[in-house]
C-alpha cells in the first residue's frame, strides 16, 4: 500500500477517534475513562470558563443502539437532582452522530482506592451516602442495576458520587405511585430495556434474577444486593458477624428475603456503627453483653467503680 | 479510478458487507456468499500476504505474485481455514503462520514453489506493491508483524472507502462524497487542508452546510469501515476488538 494510503488511513482513523463536538463551546483536551458503552474526555467549556466531563458512545460500538442509550443515561441523570449524583450540565449529538452529554468533572478517587486508606468506620459511613444517593433514585423510580465500588467516586472533600447509570431501569415515570419492591415495572416493555434474556451488569454485583437477563424481575431489590457486594468488599475478611449477617440478608437469593428498602439496609449498617442492635442478626447474650458494654463502657465502669467503693467503705465501716 | 482507490480494486465492492463476518461467509451454504467471502479475504489480505512473502522469505517477485494467488486460492479450496482457534490468536496471526507453514514446508522439500497451477488469478496490481516495497527486506517478528498489520489496516481502509462510495453514488449524496473526498481524502502529503470556510466557498455552500455533510460523510464513512472490517474478521469477538484497536481510544 502506497504512503498515501497509509497517511490518508492514519488521517481517517484520527479523525474517527477524535469526538468533534459542534461549536466551539467545548474543547476536547484528553480522555480520562472508559466503559463498555462511552468514552468520558476531559474537556474545557468556553462559555462557562470551567473543566467539564464529556461522555460520548464509544467509537467501536453500533451508534444508533447506544446513543439511544446514552441519550437515556443523560435524562436520567438530569431527573435525578441529588448531591450524591453527577449533575448533567449539557447533552447533544456530535458532527458524526453519536450522542454525547457533558457533566460535571468529577475528581477524586473511587471508593474501594480511598477505602484502603480507611478504617472501617469511615469506609462504611461513606456507604451510607452511598445510600442515601441510591435511595433517592429509587425514589423517584430508578434502578441503579451497577452498583460497584469503581462506580462511587469519593471527591477531594469527601463528596460521594455515584456514576455512571448507563444501564439503569425506569421503574415508574415521574408522577406515579411509589414503585412498590415485586411488582412489574409500569412501563416492562421498554425498548431500550435489556433484551429477554440479555444480562447487563457487573458479575458478583449482580443479583441472581438481573443475572438471568430476566428485565420484568429486576426492581430495587436488586440494587440491594449490590450494596450488599460493596459492603461485603468494604468490610474485609474479618468483618464482625453483624456485618456478615447484613451481607447475608441483603445478598439473599430470593430477593422477598433481602431487606425491603435501601433505607432499611442503610438502617441496619448505621445502627452497627452506632453499637445497636441490628435487626439481620440475632446475637448470643454473650456478644450483646460485649456489644453493651462497648457502647456504654464509660457509664459502666463509673458504675462498677462506684459500687466497688461502695463496698469497700461498707467494708471498712464494717471492721 | 477513484483518487487514492486501492490499486488492485477494479470495481466497487457491490455487495452488502453487513452482518456477517468472514469465516461465517466462507462456510455459507450458498455459493454466491461463500464467493463473496473469497473477494473480501483477497481484497483484505494479498497485500499484507505478498508484501511478507516479499520482506520476510525474499522471494523473488514473480514466486511471491504466485505463492499469493495459490496460497489465496489454497485458504479458500481446503480445510485449512476450519483449523483456526480465536482462542490461540487472531485471525490475522492465524494467516501469516498458515503462509510461513507453507512456504517453510515447500523449502523443506525442497521443492520449487508452485507457480499457481490451476489456482484462479485473482487481478491485483503487484506491480504498484511492488513500487511501494523501496525499502527493501526488514527483519524481526515484530516489526513484520506490525508491517503485516499496517498493510492490512491501509487495504481496509481502502476496501472500506469503495464501499462508502458505493454507498453513497445514490444520486442524493454527491456533494458529501465531493467534500469528503476534498477535505479528508484529497490534500497530498505535506499539503494544507482546506478550512471549512475555504470549501464553503469553493462548494457554494453556508460554512454549517460544509459541517453538515462533512459529519454525514464521516458517519456513513465509519459505517462502511465498521461493517468492512466485520466482513473481514473471523469472530464478532475479533471485530470488536479490531474495531476498539482501530477506532476506539486504546493504540494498538
Amino acid at each position: 500500500m502506497s504512503a498515501r494510503s497509509h497517511a490518508v488511513a492514519a488521517h481517517l482513523r484520527e479523525v474517527l477517534r477524535v469526538p468533534e463536538v459542534p461549536g466551539d463551546r467545548y474543547q476536547i483536551r484528553e480522555r480520562v475513562g472508559e466503559g463498555g458503552m462511552g468514552v468520558v474526555y476531559r474537556a474545557f467549556d468556553r462559555l462557562l470558563g470551567r473543566e467539564v466531563a464529556l461522555k460520548v458512545v464509544r467509537p467501536d460500538v453500533d451508534p444508533e443502539a447506544f446513543t439511544h442509550r446514552l441519550r437515556r443515561e443523560a435524562e436520567i441523570l438530569a431527573r435525578l437532582e441529588h448531591p450524591g449524583i453527577v449533575p448533567v450540565h449539557d447533552a447533544g449529538v456530535l458532527a458524526d452522530g453519536r450522542a454525547f452529554y457533558v457533566m460535571k468533572l468529577v475528581r477524586g478517587g473511587r471508593l474501594d482506592e480511598v477505602a484502603a486508606g480507611q478504617g472501617r468506620a469511615a469506609t462504611l459511613r461513606l456507604l451510607l451516602r452511598v445510600c442515601d444517593a441510591v435511595a433517592s433514585a429509587h425514589a423517584q423510580g430508578i434502578v441503579h442495576r451497577d452498583l460497584k465500588p469503581a462506580n462511587v467516586m469519593i471527591g477531594p472533600f469527601g463528596e460521594v458520587l455515584v456514576l455512571d447509570w448507563g444501564i439503569a431501569r425506569i421503574l415508574r415515570e415521574p408522577g406515579e405511585g411509589p414503585a412498590v419492591p415485586g411488582t412489574p415495572p409500569a412501563n416492562p416493555a421498554q425498548p431500550d430495556d435489556t433484551a429477554p434474556g440479555a444480562a447487563l451488569g457487573t458479575p458478583g454485583f449482580m443479583a441472581p434474577e438481573q443475572g438471568r437477563g430476566d428485565g420484568s424481575q429486576v426492581d430495587t431489590r436488586a440494587d440491594i444486593f449490590a450494596l450488599g457486594e460493596v459492603l461485603r468488599t468494604l468490610a474485609g475478611p474479618d468483618a464482625p458477624p453483624a456485618l456478615r449477617a447484613i451481607v447475608a440478608r441483603a445478598k439473599a437469593g430470593d430477593p422477598a428475603a433481602r431487606y425491603p428498602t435501601v433505607e432499611a439496609f442503610a438502617a441496619d449498617v448505621a445502627a452497627f456503627l452506632d453499637g445497636l442492635p441490628v435487626a439481620a442478626y440475632r446475637e448470643p447474650v454473650s456478644e450483646r453483653l460485649a456489644r453493651l458494654y462497648g457502647r456504654y463502657q464509660t457509664p459502666i465502669l463509673l458504675v462498677v467503680a462506684y459500687l466497688v467503693m461502695r463496698l469497700l467503705f461498707l467494708a471498712l465501716r464494717g471492721l | 479510478m477513484q483518487p487514492d482507490a486501492p490499486p488492485y480494486v477494479t470495481s466497487p465492492v457491490g455487495f452488502p458487507l453487513t452482518g456477517q463476518t468472514l469465516l461465517q461467509r466462507l462456510a455459507a451454504a450458498d455459493a454466491g456468499e461463500r464467493a463473496r467471502g473469497h473477494e473480501v479475504l483477497a481484497r483484505l489480505y494479498w497485500r499484507p500476504v505478498y508484501t511478507h512473502l516479499r520482506l520476510k522469505w525474499r522471494l523473488a517477485p514473480p514466486d511471491a505474485e504466485d505463492l499469493t494467488q495459490e496460497f489465496l486460492a489454497g485458504l479458500c479450496a481446503d480445510d485449512t481455514l476450519r483449523t483456526f482457534d480465536p482462542a490461540r490468536g487472531r485471525f490475522r496471526t492465524f494467516l501469516r503462520g498458515c503462509l510461513d507453514h507453507q512456504v517453510a514446508n515447500a523449502r523443506r522439500a525442497g521443492q520449487r514453489l508452485k507457480r499457481g497451477g490451476g489456482a484462479t488469478h485473482l487481478s491485483l496490481d503487484f506491480a504498484g506493491a511492488e513500487r511501494d516495497l523501496a525499502g527493501g527486506a526488514v527483519d524481526g517478528e515484530a516489526v513484520l508483524e506490525a508491517r503485516f498489520r499496517a498493510e492490512w489496516v491501509a487495504a481496509l481502509f481502502a476496501t472500506a472507502l469503495e464501499e462508502f462510495r458505493h454507498r453513497a453514488a445514490d444520486g442524493r449524496h454527491a456533494v458529501h462524497l465531493a467534500l469528503f473526498e476534498r477535505y479528508d481524502l484529497g490534500p497530498a502529503s505535506g499539503a494544507e487542508r482546506p478550512t471549512y470556510a475555504e470549501l464553503a466557498r469553493e462548494f457554494a455552500l453556508p460554512a454549517t452546510q460544509v459541517t453538515n455533510f462533512l459529519a454525514w460523510a464521516r458517519r456513513e464513512f465509519r459505517r462502511a469501515l465498521l461493517d468492512t472490517l466485520r466482513a473481514g474478521c473471523a469472530s464478532e469477538e475479533e471485530f470488536r476488538a479490531e474495531a476498539r484497536e482501530l477506532l476506539g481510544t486504546d493504540a494498538p
